[in-house]
């Protein structure tokens, strides 16, 4: 896609838009299989062997 | 410009730490805004934080995968890689420039007086090695009895970590501190040499140990945001290479994995429009248009 802007036409790249929308499925998939409610259930608890502690 | 940016760090640090009950709770955050991707370094361990850090969350699921597996739970990552690609083909690198915390942090201390040292471009490859290793084939494949790996990163190295979480921690409650041991003061040790690097030279621990610094460098030809050389108006005079806090020769490299779009070279530097902001393609902004001034003809021209 070519728009027009100032004295040169400029390329849109759709790259990025391809990129973002496999990881936005990817995330999509990894929210049906229920991996929010993981990332949650790590994140809401003090790891301390995680931390260095313990 | 440089002001935008600072509010916005300070901003983006307090929304990601913004939790303040924990001197009364003596714990962290543990609400539902913790499904949320910190796009920044932000150790969710921190008392304060109300995200879940993406380089934590995705050493939590390497090291379980044997588990969650065997309980029929495929939990693979793809929820957390999948809003770090989200979030790495939108901006980028950009984001360890406006919106990380201990990018900020960094930038703080590099701000105390002292002499000034470069960092060696080859110890920017090293935190490649650390998202490879420490954060996915480590947590992964070395895993005890029970199949469970370690969050190596985490554990050994994350002198954010120390930080906003383990000192914390170890404020909030102080009987921890009979359970610390040779990780906990090796961690520190390498805290405290960050802070003393990051006062001689700019942002040593994005440059060099940052595995989601080096995730995000993975997108530095496909991001969204990104700045563009306008080599016709470029008169090659470095002024760019002298205020990029991270090492970049903008005008020699302009896809550097390095830049964090931090505006510096577009905002302070460059006097003849040839740095610009774009979109997509598209340039944002003043800048983005090829100049008609002799003067910058005639430069290129002595150049």
């Amino acid at each position: 896609m070519t728009v027009e802007s100032g004295k040169t036409s400029k390329q849109i790249r759709v790259a990025p838009f391809v990129v973002i929308l496999i990881f936005v499925i990817m995330g999509i998939f990894g929210i049906m299989t229920g991996e929010v409610s993981r990332v949650l259930e790590q994140a809401v608890q003090v790891c301390l062997s995680c931390i260095g502690i313990g | 410009m440089e002001i935008v940016r600072k509010w916005i760090q300070a901003i983006m640090a307090l929304l990601v730490n913004g939790s303040w009950s924990f001197p009364f709770t003596r714990t962290i955050y543990q609400g539902p805004l913790k499904v949320v991707c910190s796009p920044g370094l932000n150790c969710y361990s921190c008392p304060a934080a109300t995200t879940y850090c993406p380089i934590g969350s995705l050493q939590q699921l390497m090291a379980g995968i044997r588990i969650a597996l065997e309980n029929g739970q495929n939990f693979f990552g793809f929820y957390v890689v999948g809003t770090m690609g989200v979030l790495g083909g939108a901006f980028g690198r950009l984001i360890c420039g406006w919106a990380c915390p201990f990018g900020l942090i960094q930038e703080l201390l590099y701000k105390i007086p002292s002499k000034k040292f470069s960092i060696p471009q080859k110890l920017n490859y090293l935190k490649y090695g650390f998202l490879l290793f420490f954060v996915i084939l480590l947590p992964l494949l070395v895993v005890d009895d029970f199949g469970y790996g370690e969050l190596w990163f985490c554990k050994y190295v994350c002198p954010a970590g120390t930080l906003e979480a383990g000192l914390p921690m170890l404020m909030l409650q102080p009987a921890l501190s009979q359970t610390i041991g040779i990780v906990f003061f090796n961690k520190l040790t390498i805290l405290v040499g960050f802070i003393i690097w990051s006062i001689l030279a700019s942002r040593p621990f994005c440059r060099t140990a940052c595995p989601l610094g080096a995730f995000y460098a993975l997108f530095k030809k496909l991001k969204l945001v990104k700045l563009r050389l306008i080599e016709e108006n470029c008169t090659k005079c470095e002024e760019c290479h002298s205020v990029c806090p991270m090492g970049v020769k903008f005008n020699e490299s302009p896809e550097d994995a390095e830049c964090i779009s931090c505006l510096k070279c577009m905002d302070k530097a460059c006097k003849f429009n040839a740095i610009s902001l774009e979109i997509a393609g598209l340039p944002v902004g003043r800048n983005g248009r090829i100049r008609s001034n002799p003067a910058t003809k005639q430069s290129n021209a002595a150049v």
